[in-house]
């Protein structure tokens, strides 16, 4: 079953699946009494959030939504997955929570085939959060504020390490514009055409002091650094692990080695290093990892040679004698109050629609995404050639096509409230009538991120690249 | 390379065909014409559209029969209403023979080659229809086309004749000379060939069993069915329970008689004690085997013996639904069954049974593309499933993972037939018959150069020799016979003492097969009869598995060459290699078995007069 809602209309989706769970009678009151807090407010919350209001909200007819209620809370297991398009909106830990609250509500996690999973883009966004490269965590997620973590973090290293939480990407761009950050070490990113309205990030990162950029290719933003390091493709050129979207961690095995001046990340950071005054030697991916054992409790258990023998462990793995965990949350069944623990917060969410309003003036909802066979601004993929690959397009549904008297291939300006681009149309199937579809495989071609908008999620820090509003324009 | 989805849409005439199939489209997502105004925020798709998957061949089907071929809109147009990603569909449109989609192919008589019509009317038949139509296979109407055995041995030649349009028009005509075969692809009137012969039947002979009502019946009439005694097993099925059913399929030590002599009881227990429903019935009438016609003769003589049966086993292993998976080029049988099937519904006998206490059972008739090796089992499920007839890996079995991957039972025609008397006689009354290790009797088939070919049925323990007198002796001095059809082996003249059970043949080395019977006389080319087989057995690999793939291909070579003068030292070693690993490492039984006849040809001597 396919439910197309409008763009940015989760909550108020997922609001009212909760209430006609609750209407059916359908909900696990045992699992709610025993592992849950907060129902009732939330019952009482999404009372208003009736089908009938949904379908207004969110266009998917009353009867769609009902028959997915009863669908997902009598499944006899039922994941709830989800990838950017509920991530990246000005109000995204607020979509994330109005998911979670329809899986406490019926018991869909910590149980073997249900449970929340966001989707990673890519084969190791899970390791980087592993890893601690996230403001507020060290690596294990562990809390950067709490200060025994951070004591044994610092006898491990024989360093400080700075407090309070650091920024997120969305907070060092409000920084650089109030002139609080002026360096910035970039190590596969590609902010200079990833950014939403990217015409002003571009303007902050030129007007960095010190702008480092380290990257497997010359990208546009390392085309306006002032120091490049040429690093080696993590996935071929170096050793290592990665951790995929179910917590997997697996060994990555050098096959080739890096071209010209290419280097291993390790390397990179160690010469850093010893340039500053701090003598780390020469520590192999092992080394380092077996390092990360000792500090990261979840990881502690994943030796070399554990992962070796069973193809990746999932954590949390807590010693050598531990098979690694399957699922998250599991404690939330448990029998004994003791072993439960603290239970699982409802949180009663608002519907906020997207900031970026539709009006006369900006009468089109362009939402942007990927394509099969390209990657993000294209750094990794435009490399190389594919037989289903066509240049940007603006993606028009045929009815919205035939008001503005264009056809495919007919070039158009598409205009937001920050910027403009000119593409092409296509004219596709898949969309409905006041939705548009643009990818940001390809900024040189078409710099689509002017077009977005950086209003950014307050917990998260994501902006909302999944809801501008535009117009179309004919060209010549 | 340049890959692109294809933009082509379907004509009128294949949209309705289509959808006469699959129903009307419910949106343009779907394939309609016209947006709805909820679709944009609804649609299904995920296992409800994968569990339409099943009806990919039957609409496939309905395209072909309608306009003649799979064009690329027709395609379009199927994939879109069933979620199948063209290229996939596509792959499944190639696999069959009867499926066209290079060109229309609107009108199209496929002619039988094969062993049994070859040098029995088949070169003058496809010379006549060369010189009104042009070479095989070419020009924009009626055209024709050689054709692997269509089970009319006894009538050679034979044609089957498939003339698309609303409705269309599919005839197995035989024996048929040039003319009618033209009226029949200009839908002018023939005179329908007679449905397959029994010559004991037609003797008046008193102790048939499996023949019993053949002749006598009224294939259209289930009120004659009944008058002659049909239903009454059912009845007693009913009365007995699934389990004493069983009980009596095993004390009756009835074996499978579709080739691979397993035993049928014990098939029966398992798929009613597997653990996972909902089970399903199959009947495996995909008859193919080169010289095989037994079970095209019970279908369109005795139909509702093959319902009944069919419904005894959905009632014994608790299936409710039940497969007839019939080869495409048997219209006349599926016509006859489907008629069967609905008086058998229309009077209470299928779908709910009403007959002591009730059961739920079902049939729908599955029509097969042309492809020999759909009769394999788990290839035929993958068939009716709506993927490429590639036979599966073993284990596990069907009784555990068949069709759907639920318990299946697969039982051919002639051997669902034998249930019925086990039923209302006793599993061990039944086994008084024929012999210790192969009980009841077997239909065999007889043709080549005997005198009076057709279906013959003997008590197990007959010889081969005695099979041949039966049907009037051998035109001619007798060279070989082939026993078992282009999967079996050839046997010498000096061994028609070979009792024909399956522990005499096992014995002898050959194997009952299918129950072909097929004598050559000395006039024979053997090196003809050969190549023909090492050519079905090379175009009709599945190409799924390397050995047979590659080895149907070096066999067909190694033969050319030795029949043509080569070394015979050299091909003859290469032959038995080549075999050896087919055997060995081939996942089903048709590379295991493509070498069997070739070998026992160059081991008795037949090609070119060098034993081996």
């Amino acid at each position: 079953m396919w439910l197309g809602i409008d763009v940015g209309s989760d909550i108020a989706l997922a609001n009212a699946v909760g209430r006609e769970i609750l209407a059916q009678g359908l909900e696990d009151r045992d699992f709610i009494d025993r592992a849950t807090s907060g129902f009732d407010a939330y019952a009482e919350w999404v009372d208003r959030f009736t089908l009938d209001y949904a379908e207004t909200i969110t266009g998917v007819p009353a009867d769609a939504i009902r028959q997915f209620a009863f669908e997902y809370a009598t499944a006899p297991t039922a994941q709830l997955c989800w990838t950017l398009g509920i991530t990246e909106h000005h109000n995204a830990t607020d979509n994330v929570l109005a998911l979670i609250n329809l899986a406490l509500l019926t018991g869909h996690v910590g149980r073997w085939g249900s449970g929340l999973v966001p989707i990673r883009g890519q084969n190791n966004v899970q390791g980087g959060g592993d890893m601690g490269a996230l403001p507020n965590k060290l690596p294990g997620f562990q809390d950067v504020e709490d200060d025994d973590v951070r004591g044994k973090f610092e006898a491990s290293w024989g360093a400080g390490i700075p407090t309070p939480a650091g920024w997120h990407l969305s907070l060092m761009f409000e920084a650089m514009e109030r002139g609080d950050l002026r360096a910035l070490y970039v190590i596969g990113e590609n902010p200079a055409q990833a950014e939403a309205d990217v015409t002003r990030a571009r303007r902050l990162l030129g007007e960095l002091d010190l702008l480092v950029v380290q990257d497997i290719f010359l990208t546009r933003t390392a085309r306006m650094a002032d120091i490049v390091f040429p690093a080696a493709a993590a996935w071929a050129e170096t050793e290592g692990t990665v951790t995929n979207s179910e917590r997997r961690v697996q060994r990555v095995r050098r096959a080739l080695i890096p071209p010209g001046e290419a280097r291993d990340d390790i390397a990179i950071l160690s010469d850093l290093a010893a340039r500053m005054g701090h003598n780390w030697g020469s520590p192999t991916a092992e080394e380092l990892w077996d390092e990360l054992r000792s500090l990261s409790p979840i990881h502690a258990g994943m030796s070399y040679r554990r992962l070796e023998e069973h193809r990746g462990l999932q954590w949390p793995c807590l010693d050598e004698q531990d098979p690694g965990s399957p699922f998250l949350h599991g404690r939330l069944w448990a029998d004994d109050p003791a072993d439960r623990g603290r239970p699982a917060p409802f949180s009663p969410v608002e519907y906020v629609p997207p900031v970026d309003e539709l009006t006369d003036e900006f009468p089109i909802r362009l939402t942007t995404g990927r394509r099969l066979d390209s990657y993000n601004t294209g750094v990794q993929s435009g490399g190389y050639t594919s037989p289903k690959r066509h240049r940007e397009s603006l993606d028009l549904d045929p009815d919205d096509a035939d008001r503005l008297g264009v056809a495919d291939g007919d070039r158009v300006r598409v205009v937001s409230r920050r910027g403009a681009v000119e593409a092409p149309v296509r004219v596709v199937g898949g969309l409905r009538p006041g939705l548009a579809f643009m990818t940001f495989h390809f900024p040189d071609q078409v710099d689509v991120n002017t077009l977005t908008i950086d209003a950014w999620d307050p917990k998260s820090g994501t902006a909302e690249f999944k809801a501008t509003a535009i117009r179309v324009e004919k060209v010549g | 390379m340049d890959l692109h989805l294809l933009a082509e849409a379907p004509t009128d005439a294949e949209r309705l065909a289509v959808d006469a199939v699959l129903g009307e489209p419910e949106s343009a997502r779907d394939g309609g014409r016209h947006r709805t105004a909820a679709e944009a925020h609804i649609a299904y798709g995920g296992a409800s559209a994968r569990a339409r998957r099943r009806e990919l061949l039957p609409a496939l089907h309905a395209l072909q029969d309608a306009v003649g071929w799979i064009s690329r809109g027709g395609l379009n147009y199927v994939c879109r209403r069933l979620t199948i990603p063209p290229a996939e569909a596509y792959g499944v449109a190639t696999f069959y023979h009867l499926l066209a989609t290079d060109e229309p192919a609107a009108a199209v008589a496929y002619v039988c080659d094969d062993i049994a019509c070859r040098g029995r009317g088949a070169e003058h038949l496809a010379a006549g229809l060369e010189d009104a139509l042009g070479p095989a296979g070419t020009g924009p109407g009626a055209t024709w086309k050689p054709s692997p055995c269509l089970g009319r041995c006894e009538a050679a030649p034979a044609a089957y004749v498939h003339v698309a349009g609303d409705p269309p028009m599919r005839r197995s005509l035989a024996p048929v000379e040039a003319r009618a075969v033209l009226d029949a692809l200009e839908r002018l009137p023939v005179d329908v060939s007679p449905a397959a012969s029994a010559p004991q039947v037609e003797a008046g002979a008193a102790d048939l069993r499996l023949l019993r009502r053949v002749g006598r019946v009224d294939p259209a009439s289930l009120e004659s069915y009944r008058r002659h005694g049909g239903y009454a097993a059912l009845a007693w099925a009913a009365e007995l329970g699934p389990e004493q059913v069983i009980a009596e399929l095993e004390s009756s030590r009835l074996m499978g008689r579709g080739g691979a002599a397993f035993p049928t009881g014990v098939k029966w227990r398992a798929v009613a004690e597997a653990a996972d429903g909902p089970r399903y019935v199959i009947c495996n009438a995909d008859e193919s085997e080169p010289g095989t016609f037994k079970d095209r003769l019970l279908m369109e003589r005795d139909p509702f013996a093959v319902v009944e049966a069919m419904t005894i086993a959905g009632l014994a292993v608790g299936a409710e639904q039940g497969y007839l998976y019939v080869r495409g080029e048997y219209p006349q049988a599926e016509e006859i069954l489907a008629g069967a099937i609905d008086q058998a519904r229309a009077a209470g006998l299928l779908g709910e049974v009403a007959l002591d206490g009730g059961f739920e059972f079902d049939i729908e008739i599955r029509r097969g593309a042309g492809a020999y090796i759909c009769g394999e089992e788990t290839a035929l499920f993958n068939s009716i499933e709506g993927y490429r007839g590639e036979p599966r890996q073993k284990p596990p079995f069907p009784t555990e993972a068949g069709l759907f991957g639920r318990p299946t039972l697969v039982n051919n025609v002639e051997t669902l037939s034998n249930v019925l008397d086990i039923v209302l006689e006793g599993g061990s009354a039944y086994a008084g018959l024929g012999t210790e290790a192969s009980t009841g009797t077997k239909l065999f088939c007889l043709s080549g150069d005997v005198s009076t070919p057709g279906v013959y049925e003997f008590a197990f323990g007959v010889t081969l020799g005695e099979v041949l007198d039966a049907a009037g002796g051998v035109q001619g001095d007798l060279a070989a016979v082939l026993v078992g059809g282009a999967a079996g082996s050839f046997v010498g003249p000096d061994r028609l003492d070979v009792p024909l059970t399956f522990e005499g043949a096992r014995a002898a080395g050959i194997s009952l097969g299918s129950g072909v019977v097929m004598p050559f006389n000395t006039g024979t080319d053997f090196a003809d009869i050969t190549r023909r087989i090492a050519e079905f057995f090379r175009d009709e690999s599945c190409g799924q598995c390397v050995p047979c793939r590659v080895g149907a291909v070096r066999q067909e070579e190694a033969l050319e060459r030795l029949t043509g003068g080569g070394s015979a030292e050299a091909e003859i070693s290469l032959i038995d290699d080549i075999a050896r690993a087919m055997r060995d490492a081939s996942i089903c039984g048709l590379g295991q078995t493509a070498s069997g006849a070739i070998q026992s040809a160059i081991a008795l001597g037949l090609l070119n007069g060098r034993p081996s």
